[in-house]
Formats: structure tokens, C-alpha cells, sequence
């Protein structure tokens, strides 16, 4: 196991380097910056300025193996747009924010999709069923900028109860929008994964067992069935990561939450580079340290999984 | 008592046509489709036509669904939009059969570095969401179409120009839109070129050719149509989350992104400017979703896409 582990640790190393050196590329080779767009050409030497500055000038190489020796001590560099703060302030002040926000929609989809899931199951076919199948299908096929912005007219404008955006912390009115928006598409896989596992596992001898010692209902299906369900839905975990990350790309963006995904976008319509790479990077290391740990969870779960 | 002749085909086509939410929604999609290719002669207006004393209208009269803040009616950018949707959804079939099939075929058919090389690319590629790498592309893209280049580069940003930005959409999804259905077909590749008929096909002295398109190709062809069918609405949506965001296509071309955009800025004056292009895209994806759903459930029950 120990083994099993050091390797995918390693493995990791290369993998990210990979994502890391394509992003660097295509960065780049990226003309320009946020300068492009002001109303009057910047003349030649301003220009040379600006890439003396932020070196722009060394020869790639240079700058690639720089920029690594750098992030290893946690400096992502200037951000163009940004006078005040670098890239990793600004990954630093806006990360905690949408791991609140990125958390309590995973939550969200838990408390959400399991059950659904379940209980279509187990009512297979009939109308609660057919009803959980449109909510997940709505779930898994509207991108999240249809759901942030169809919730806030109804629940915002249409019915007064929740303000139209902005954000107060985790204690406060203004992430229930943002929440159930992220959170309506991994409930759905969710709730789809759990549906499908469960009609494989409810015909089972062990259930039938269960039940003729005697067991109550409820009983079987929580402890016996849905546990054993359960195993091959924590595949999705990872699948629900990337939901959640390109999900709060446009719900921070609409609802005005200071998050990073917010950051991502800006960095990208305001030709951010340095950011872009950063925020890239921070979710390339986000997204290897969850599939790594999906796939330890399983010899966990499942005793009868081993790891060579 | 004989029963009459049938073939998978005709018997898949029986059970799609016994589910209804599949047959609603195909039939809404035929819908969208038809509205797409008489895009010209449906929509009553231009979808560019302004008209400065008539902004912001509520919906009726005779702009059905209302004016945005240019004046331009909702109804025809709406319409005209719908062209913008298909074509996207058009391209990435085909990038799925004409790039993801055969690379899925050579990886599973002849395995050593071919195998290696296809399905590591799969793997780092499929490791990110879809989306941030089609972000990260399009922008790179952007900024290089936009500059005055020679050659090639100077056709493909003529080409980009004239679509409105469309082609360049088209390039970053092609980019992943092939990643799932090669790796699906390299899988049924993999336990289907074990199987006695290959064997016995190969016996015969079949070429790798032939063992290839007349005997692999058919037999996976039902799991890439129900990947194609689900491969669909998140192509959709995906140019629309990128027109949104303004990276997509450009106005004035009435994306349905766009007008989502647009009716967000103006949500709390003029709710509807949003509701009906949200609406449309939500219910055209839905659909999509319904009828790969009925296409899995009719091709084999067994079979397991996502």
C-alpha cells in the first residue's frame, strides 16, 4: 500500500509537469497582454519597457526554467492586470472563497443526489422515478450559467426572497444561489450513479438474507443495500471536481462571488497571462491530489480491492 | 408460425419508439432542426435589424417575444441562433467518427506504441475538465487569429472572420470532443479482436483492412452512436458557455451564449430577455440528453455510456 502510494505520488510529478509545460507553451506563444486593448498603441519602447519588466525578453528556456524555480517557492510572479498584488495573492485571497463555495455544493449534491438516486431505485418506474429522472437529466444537461441565472430570476426577481448576487462567507443568504447551482449537476451524476448501482445491488442474495433474518426494512436498504451501492459511485468523485471547478467559472463570474474561478475567466477576457497559468496550474494540482486520493479511497471501501 | 424478419437495427428502432420521453424529444429536435435550415424564411426580422424606438419590448404584438436593447427581435435572433447550435453540434459528430473512431481503432486493432501514444494523450487530455482546456485554447487562438498573419494562418482568420468566430470554436472542441469515443472504441476493440469470428475472419485470409471496417467498425457501432448522441449537448453547451463569456462567437451573431449574456446584464429591467433564450437552450439540451438516453436503453440494454 505504502508502495502503491510513493508510485502514484510520483507518477503525479510528470503528469502535472506535462499540463504545466503545455500550458507554459500555449501561454507563451499567446501574443500580446492587457495592454493591446487600451484605445491608443503603446509605442515600441514602452513595450520593450513592459517586456523588460516582466522578462519577457529572456529567451524561453530562461524564463520557463525561472518561472519553476520560482512557483517551487511560491511565487507565481507579477499579474499584468494587477498593480498590487501577484498572482499568488490573488490565488491566495480568491482559493478559500470558492472552497467554501466548491465544498458546500459537493454537500449539497450528496445530501441531494444519494437519496434521489436511491429512491428512484427503489420506486423503479414509477412516477417518482420518471420525476427524479427529468430533475437529473435537467441537472446533468443545463450548464451552470443557465441554472445560476434561471434561479436568480425566480428566486431573486420573481419571488423577493434571496438578494441577486455578491457574497457575505459561508454564514450568510447569498450562497444558497451560487450553492444549488454549482451543486445541481454533480447531485444529478450523482443521483444517476446511485440509481444505476443500486438495481444492481437490490436483486442480491445478502438482501434477501438480510430480510429473512429479520431485519427492518430500512435497515436493509440503508445499512445493507445502499452501502454496498455506494462503492462504485466514489469513481465520480473526480468527475464532480471538474464540475464544480468549471461550474463556479461562470456562477462566481454572474452572482459576483470574488472566487477563483471568477479570477480564471477575468484572467483569460483580460489577457492575464501570468494568472491564467497560475489559476491553471492551481487546479491541475487540485484535480491530480483528488484522483489520486479517489483511487486510494477504493482499498478502503473495498477490502477486496488491492493495491500492486 | 414464423416471426417476421428483423435485425438489430429494426428492433432498436421498436424499442426507441416505445419510450416517450426519447420520441418527444426527438421530435423536438427535428423541430429545432427544421427552424434551423428555414432559419430565413421563419424569422420575421433580421436578427441584426435594430430599431432604436422600439428597445426592451415586452413580449406580443408583433415582436412575439419581446425586443432586446437594441431593438433587434428576440424571436429571429432566437431562430437564427438555433444555426449556430446545430452547426456546432454537427461538427463534433463528426470530429467523433472521423478523428475519435479511427484513433480508437488503430490504438485497440494495433496496440504497441500506436496504443501508447493515442491513449496517453487520452488519459492527460481527459485528466482536466473539457472546458478549461477548450478556455485555454480558444484564448491562445484568439489572440494569434487576431493578428495580421501570412499563409495558412492568414486563411484560417479570414475563415474565423467571416463565421463570426465559429471556426475557431470549432478547433478547441475538436480538440476534445474525439477524447471519450477513442478511448470507448479502443475498449471494444480490445475484447471484441479476441472473439471467434475475428479468428475465423482472419482464417479465411481476411486483410487487417477488412477485419478492421467490416468486421470491428460494425460491431461498435451502437455504443459510438448513443457517445455521439451524448457528446452532442455538452458540445452545445460549451460553445454557448464560451460565447457567454465573450470568447466564443462574436456578435452580432445571435449565439444563443450570447443572448444569455445579454439577457443577463439586463435580468432585472427585462427578466424575459433571459428566460427565453435560457429557456431554448436548456430545453434543446435536455432533449439531447432524453434521446441518448432512449438510444442507450434501445441499442442494448446492457451497454453502459456515459
Amino acid at each position: 500500500m505504502t508502495a502503491y502510494i510513493a508510485r502514484r505520488v510520483l507518477w503525479m510529478i510528470p503528469s502535472l509537469f506535462v499540463v504545466f509545460t503545455l500550458t507554459f507553451l500555449v501561454v507563451h506563444a499567446t501574443p500580446g497582454g492587457p495592454w493591446d486593448e487600451s484605445e491608443k498603441p503603446l509605442s515600441d519602447a514602452v513595450k520593450a519597457n513592459l517586456a523588460r519588466q516582466y522578462h519577457l525578453d529572456d529567451p524561453l528556456p530562461k524564463q520557463y526554467v525561472d518561472y519553476i524555480v520560482n512557483a517551487l517557492h511560491g511565487d507565481f510572479g507579477p499579474s499584468y492586470r494587477s498593480v498590487e498584488r501577484s498572482v499568488s495573492e490573488i490565488v491566495l485571497a480568491t482559493l478559500p472563497v470558492s472552497a467554501q463555495l466548491g465544498l458546500l455544493s459537493m454537500l449539497f449534491a450528496l445530501v441531494v443526489g444519494i437519496p434521489l438516486g436511491a429512491l428512484a431505485a427503489l420506486k423503479r418506474n414509477t412516477w417518482v422515478d420518471f420525476t427524479a429522472s427529468l430533475v437529473t437529466v435537467t441537472g446533468i444537461s443545463t450548464p451552470p450559467f443557465v441554472r445560476v441565472s434561471l434561479l436568480i430570476v425566480i428566486f431573486s426577481l420573481a419571488l423577493p426572497w434571496l438578494p441577486t448576487g455578491g457574497w457575505e462567507g459561508l454564514w450568510d443568504v447569498r450562497i444558497i444561489i451560487p450553492t444549488i447551482a454549482i451543486g445541481m449537476g454533480p447531485a444529478a451524476l450523482l443521483a444517476r450513479y446511485t440509481r444505476a448501482s443500486m438495481l444492481d445491488v437490490l436483486p442480491q442474495d445478502f438482501l434477501r438474507t438480510a430480510r429473512a433474518k429479520g431485519l427492518r426494512e430500512s435497515s436493509v436498504v440503508v445499512g445493507h443495500a445502499l452501502k454496498n451501492a455506494l462503492i462504485p459511485v466514489v469513481t465520480v468523485a473526480g468527475v464532480t471536481l471538474a464540475n464544480v471547478i468549471t461550474g463556479a467559472f461562470f456562477v462566481e463570474r454572474i452572482y459576483g462571488v470574488p472566487g477563483i474561478g471568477r479570477q480564471f475567466v477575468d484572467s483569460v477576457t483580460g489577457r492575464d497571462y501570468p494568472l491564467l497559468l497560475g489559476v491553471v496550474l492551481v487546479f491541475a494540482i487540485l484535480i491530480s491530489v483528488v484522483n489520486l486520493l479517489v483511487d486510494l479511497s477504493y482499498g478502503l471501501i473495498d477490502p477486496r480491492v488491492r493495491y500492486q | 408460425m414464423t416471426r417476421p424478419p428483423t435485425s438489430l437495427w429494426r428492433d432498436a428502432w421498436r424499442r426507441l419508439l416505445r419510450n416517450r420521453a426519447a420520441v418527444t424529444s426527438l421530435a423536438v429536435i427535428i423541430v429545432v432542426v427544421a427552424i434551423s435550415l428555414t432559419a430565413n424564411v421563419l424569422a420575421p426580422y433580421p436578427f441584426d435589424q435594430q430599431d432604436l424606438d422600439a428597445t426592451d419590448l415586452a413580449p406580443g404584438g408583433s415582436h412575439l417575444f419581446g425586443t432586446d436593447q437594441l431593438g433587434r427581435d428576440q424571436l429571429s435572433r432566437l431562430v437564427y441562433g438555433s444555426r449556430i447550435s446545430l452547426a456546432v453540434a454537427l461538427v463534433d459528430v463528426l470530429v467523433v467518427l472521423l478523428v475519435g473512431v479511427p484513433l480508437g481503432l488503430a490504438a485497440g486493432f494495433i496496440g504497441r506504441w500506436v496504443d501508447v501514444v493515442i491513449m496517453r494523450t487520452v488519459d492527460v487530455l481527459l485528466a482536466f475538465p473539457n472546458l478549461l482546456l477548450v478556455i485555454v485554447v480558444i484564448t491562445y487562438l484568439r489572440a494569434v487569429l487576431e493578428l495580421p498573419q501570412s499563409g495558412l494562418l492568414s486563411v484560417v482568420g479570414a475563415a474565423d472572420k467571416v463565421t463570426g468566430g465559429l471556426l475557431g470554436v470549432f478547433i478547441a472542441l475538436g480538440l476534445v470532443s474525439w477524447l471519450t469515443v477513442a478511448r470507448l472504441v479502443r475498449g471494444q476493440v480490445l475484447t471484441l479482436k479476441e472473439r471467434e469470428f475475428i479468428e475465423a475472419a482472419r482464417m479465411i485470409g481476411a486483410t487487417d483492412w477488412r477485419i478492421m471496417l467490416r468486421h470491428l467498425l460494425p460491431n461498435t457501432l451502437a455504443p459510438i452512436i448513443v457517445a455521439a448522441t451524448f457528446g452532442i449537448p455538452g458540445a452545445i453547451a460549451t460553445e454557448a458557455g464560451l460565447s457567454f463569456l465573450g470568447l466564443g462567437v462574436r456578435p452580432p451573431f445571435p449565439s444563443w451564449g450570447i443572448l444569455i449574456a445579454e439577457g443577463v446584464r439586463n435580468m432585472r429591467a427585462f427578466p424575459h430577455e433571459l428566460v427565453y433564450p435560457a429557456g431554448v437552450l436548456a430545453v434543446t439540451l435536455i432533449c439531447f440528453s432524453f434521446l441518448g438516453d432512449g438510444l442507450r436503453d434501445a441499442l442494448d440494454p446492457k451497454l453502459k455510456v456515459d
